[in-house]
Parts: C-alpha cells; sequence; structure tokens
C-alpha cells in the first residue's frame, strides 16, 4: 500500500442471503482525509463500514486499513481505528465513567476523562447509560472512539440524534482529529455535514459507488448548472416569464424568480438589463452552484 | 489485566444494579429459602437434613440458569457485544467473566444459606466441609457453565426463558432438592440423572453428609465437571458477536453435546 494510503477497498462484495448489499465497491482514503459515504438507506454504507471494522466478513474484494486486513488480523486492527456504530450500545447500568475506563484499559490506554468533558459529558460521569439521552449516548460512543487516539475514525451517522451545538462542536472535533492527521471515514444521510467536513465523498446507489470526488467536483457534474435567484420591487419576473440566455429551467418560489442556468454570468446580465428596462428596482439576487444534496438527488433518481 | 478488574468489577456491580440480577441472585433464593426453612421443616421434618445442599443448589440454579443467560442475548440483541468486539474486548471475556461474577454471587448467597441452614432452621450440617465446599464449587462451574451456554446458543429473549426452564422446572420436580432421589419412583431416576442438580444432591449426600446415595458420588461428581468442561467450551466456540450475522463456529444443535455426559453416566448406572 502506498505511504499516504490509509484504507484501500477494492472490489469489495458482500452478499446477505439473496440481497447484494455492496457489489464491487473500490476506493481509497488518504491519511488525514475525511472521506464520506452518502447514499440512500439500504445503499450499503454501513455493510462497508462493518467489513472494514471487521463486523463482517467480505464475500469477495480486498481491504487494507493501514496495512491490516480487517477480516484477518482483528486483534491488530483494533489499536489502528477507533469506531462510532450506528446504534451504539453500551450495558444499561455502566456509567459513563466506568465506560470510559473499561475501554481505555481494554486498548491498554489511561482513561481518557478529558474527552468527557470536551464533549459535554461532564456532568453526566456517574449516570447509567440506560439514563443518557440519544445524543449523550452518541456522544459518548464517539469519546470511546477516540479515546485510544486510533488513527483512522469511522463514524456512522455520527450527527443522528444530536441537537445543532452538538453538532457544530462534533464537526470542530472532525476537524481537529484531521489536522492532528487522524484518517476519518463517515457514512451519512446528511449531504450538508458530508460537503461541510469530508475532502472526498463516494455515493453510494444500491450496493455501487456510483461517483466519487470532491463535493466541488461532484456538484460541478451532472447538469453542470447554476441557481439564479432574483427577486424585485415589482415581482415583474414571477409574472412576465421572459426568458434569458443559457436558462433552461425556471421556478417560481415565493416571491423569488429562480433560473437554472449553464451561464450564470450571460444571465445575470441578460437580467439586469431587463429589469433596467422596465423600472423594477432589484431587491435581492442569488448566485449558487448546486449543493451536494441536489447532485445527490439528481444522481439517486436517474 | 487491568482491563480484566475492569471487566470483572463491572460485572459484579452490574448483578446488584440491575434489577432482574438482583432478584435471581439474592432476593429469589433467599426468600424461598426462608420460605422452605419455615414451612417445609416444619411440614416435612426430614427435609431438614437436605435443607442446606438443597437450597445451595436452588441458589446456584437461580442465578447461573435464570439470571445468567438473558443478560448474554440481552446485550447481543442490543448490539452491546458489536461494541466490545471494537474496541478489543475478547470474546473469552464476554462469557467468562460474567460466568465468574454470578459465581461470585452464588457463593455470597450459599456462604449465608450454609452458616445459617442449622441456627435459623435446624438443617443438618456437613460431616465433611471440605467435600461440601468442594461439591459446591463444582456445582457453581457446572451450572455457570450451562447457563452460560444457553445465553450463547438461545436465538432471543424468548427463548433464552424457555431453554433456562427446561433445565429449572425438571430440576425442582426430579433434581432430588424437595424430595430425595432415593424416594421417588425408580422410573423416574432416568430422567432425574439427565439433570445436574440431581448429581450434585447425589455428590452432596454421599461426600458432604456420608450418606448413602442412589448413584456412586464419585460418578456424579465425574459428570458435573465433565459436563461444565463441555458446556463452557461449547460456549466459547458457539459465542455469536452479533444477533444479524448469523455467521458462527458450528451449529446452535451442538449445544446438545452437553447431554452426552448424562447419558454416558445413565447407560453406566442402568
Amino acid at each position: 500500500m502506498m505511504k499516504n494510503m490509509a484504507i484501500r477497498v477494492e472490489g469489495l462484495r458482500k452478499v446477505y442471503a439473496d440481497v447484494v448489499a455492496v457489489d464491487g465497491a473500490t476506493f481509497e482514503v488518504h491519511r488525514g482525509e475525511v472521506f464520506g459515504l452518502l447514499g440512500p438507506n439500504g445503499a450499503g454504507k454501513t455493510t462497508i463500514l462493518e467489513c472494514l471494522e471487521g463486523l463482517r466478513q467480505p464475500d469477495d474484494g480486498h481491504l487494507d486499513v493501514m496495512g491490516v486486513d480487517p477480516s484477518r488480523n482483528g486483534r491488530k486492527l483494533r489499536n489502528v481505528i477507533g469506531v462510532q456504530l450506528q446504534t451504539s450500545g453500551l450495558p444499561a447500568t455502566m456509567r459513563v465513567d466506568e465506560a470510559m475506563a473499561f475501554f481505555c484499559a481494554y486498548h491498554g490506554v489511561a482513561a481518557r476523562y478529558d474527552l468527557l468533558d470536551r464533549l459535554g459529558l461532564s456532568e453526566k460521569r456517574s449516570s447509567q447509560f440506560a439514563l443518557l439521552s440519544v445524543g449523550q449516548q452518541r456522544r459518548l460512543a464517539l469519546a470511546l472512539a477516540i479515546a485510544h487516539r486510533p488513527p483512522v475514525l469511522f463514524l456512522d451517522e455520527p450527527t443522528a440524534g444530536l441537537d445543532v451545538a452538538s453538532r457544530s462542536e462534533l464537526h470542530l472535533l472532525i476537524d481537529e482529529l484531521r489536522v492532528a492527521g487522524t484518517t476519518v471515514v463517515l457514512a451519512t444521510h446528511d449531504m450538508a455535514e458530508a460537503e461541510k467536513i469530508a475532502a472526498r465523498v463516494a455515493i453510494l446507489l444500491g450496493g455501487r459507488i456510483v461517483a466519487t470526488g470532491t463535493p466541488r467536483e461532484l456538484t460541478a457534474t451532472g447538469e453542470g448548472y447554476t441557481k439564479v435567484s432574483v427577486r424585485t420591487e415589482q415581482s415583474l419576473l414571477c409574472r412576465d416569464g421572459a426568458h434569458f440566455p443559457a436558462v433552461y429551467r425556471r421556478n417560481v418560489l415565493d416571491d423569488y424568480t429562480v433560473y437554472f442556468s449553464h451561464d450564470p454570468a450571460a444571465t445575470v446580465s441578460a437580467i439586469l438589463h431587463y429589469l433596467d428596462e422596465r423600472e423594477d428596482q432589484l431587491v435581492d439576487l442569488r448566485v449558487e452552484r448546486p449543493s451536494l444534496e441536489e447532485r445527490f438527488l439528481e444522481i439517486t433518481s436517474t | 489485566m487491568i482491563a480484566l478488574f475492569n471487566h470483572f468489577a463491572f460485572e459484579f456491580k452490574a448483578g446488584l444494579r440491575d434489577s432482574t440480577l438482583l432478584l435471581m441472585n439474592y432476593l429469589f433464593p433467599l426468600v424461598f429459602y426462608a420460605l422452605m426453612g419455615l414451612v417445609m421443616v416444619q411440614v416435612n421434618p426430614p427435609f431438614a437434613e437436605a435443607l442446606i445442599p438443597a437450597m445451595v443448589i436452588f441458589a446456584t440454579m437461580a442465578s447461573t440458569l435464570l439470571g445468567l443467560p438473558g443478560p448474554l442475548v440481552e446485550s447481543r440483541e442490543a448490539g452491546i457485544y458489536r461494541s466490545y468486539k471494537v474496541n478489543g474486548v475478547p470474546a473469552l471475556s464476554i462469557v467468562l467473566i460474567p460466568a465468574l461474577t454470578t459465581s461470585f454471587h452464588v457463593l455470597i448467597v450459599s456462604t449465608f444459606i450454609a452458616l445459617t441452614g442449622k441456627p435459623l432452621f435446624g438443617g443438618a450440617l456437613p460431616v465433611n466441609w471440605i467435600a461440601f465446599v468442594l461439591i459446591t464449587l463444582l456445582g457453581v462451574f457446572t451450572c455457570t457453565s450451562l447457563g452460560a451456554l444457553i445465553g450463547v446458543v438461545a436465538g432471543d429473549s424468548r427463548s433464552v426463558v424457555l431453554l433456562s426452564q427446561l433445565v429449572f422446572l425438571p430440576s425442582m420436580l426430579l433434581g432430588g432438592l424437595m424430595v430425595p432421589l432415593s424416594l421417588l419412583p425408580s422410573s423416574v431416576h432416568p430422567f432425574s440423572l439427565l439433570l445436574p442438580a440431581a448429581h450434585a444432591m447425589q455428590a452432596y449426600t454421599g461426600f458432604a453428609y456420608g450418606q448413602e446415595t442412589v448413584v456412586a458420588p464419585l460418578i456424579s461428581a465425574l459428570v458435573l465437571g465433565i459436563s461444565g468442561l463441555l458446556s463452557f467450551g461449547l460456549a466459547i466456540h458457539l459465542f455469536n458477536w452479533d444477533s444479524r450475522n448469523s455467521s458462527r463456529r458450528g451449529h446452535s444443535l451442538m449445544a446438545l453435546l452437553v447431554i452426552v455426559p448424562y447419558l454416558i453416566a445413565l447407560v453406566v448406572l442402568i
């Protein structure tokens, strides 16, 4: 494996009874990179993560995590990965501080109580797991996953059940881990989250990877449009349905007229000229590239 | 070593914090012991002879067959073992440590019963205390291993109750706890001798109380020891991390091998 490569997945295939969960997935993750696995429910994200985590045996393909084959060397794998599972189960009566001491002891490191403070669990140190909210349970699972400072971190739906402040704190933490050299692989439904924190993403559909690249690369491909949203004092554009250069679709949303353009400069210039001629005053003008979510919907709907 | 100590300490505390485990480890056996001591000894005075060993076996079965398997299944269903696996907790610890802590709870209750049986209810004391302690340890080992095996092979929380009761209820009726094996009809003996409780009672009666037995106590002790080892080995071998991931090293019906020592003893004795 190349020196700067943390994870390599080559032709991964996993079948459950007669359902092909993952069909020939191939991708690489660089060291210190945040990599997102995106896809609708049942796309195979969790299965890929579970194969990389050594929780499931692949039916075919080759996996490599920091030079370790997850299906053959589970013990060595435990020291190089940290895992936040989609459903983070701990014994109901285990206290937060006990959980930290318990798992750190099995990893052979001192308990990282500082992480409990960092993740807002300091007041819950003596609480039993079953008495924590879903968000607190997710934060504890994350604290346990990073307590032994693993070089690779797998996060499965990390922000599910978290409030806005906790999500923001988690994104900061992931960024800190990335800066410190940790490779992060996250499976998520949240496109905005992936776009914000992932350097590269892979979009999965029906067990196959249908697109890979940086969020910017992915949003630049496809229909390749830019959204131009315009609001004017007299709402002239909403009413008269004027046509402008490079526009291939037009929507009206509240007081805004939204144009989907292949050449936003030409479109904006023509709109401004049109409004000037008819003495309608511009109130708001927004030019936006399509979001990853829109690109995702475009890919998954075809 | 620190990890194992932490794990042991947590599991031991869980046996007191969890209301179901507290019930099975302490409340159920001690209340039953008090009832048997107060009522049964009055109704049937010869029962005083068997009070202490019978109640020790009862406490052992309550903790190990009714208490231990449930949390093993629930933990697997709740994904706790998946969390354990990704954090490097070995399968051996997951089976061994709850078994050890359960044994610890049983020994606490057994000690209480052995020390209070005579002063509180006039129960007969063993004539050979060393044999009593050794048979108690052997019985606890056998039942704990069997409980762990039930927890490992039971598919879900409902089937664990069924499997546990499949051993527990016949043991209460036919194991010689309430009525000595020698007083049960001989046609029932083959069924009784398929139960660890019956062999434990025979071993207590022969070795610890120096009385006549239906089965040679050495054979009973051997059956207990071999079946305990077999149960524990099978529990480790058949351990499954994940209820959603059905790949295990052997079919769960392999657990039936545990009955082989009892069948061999039965063939030898009949």
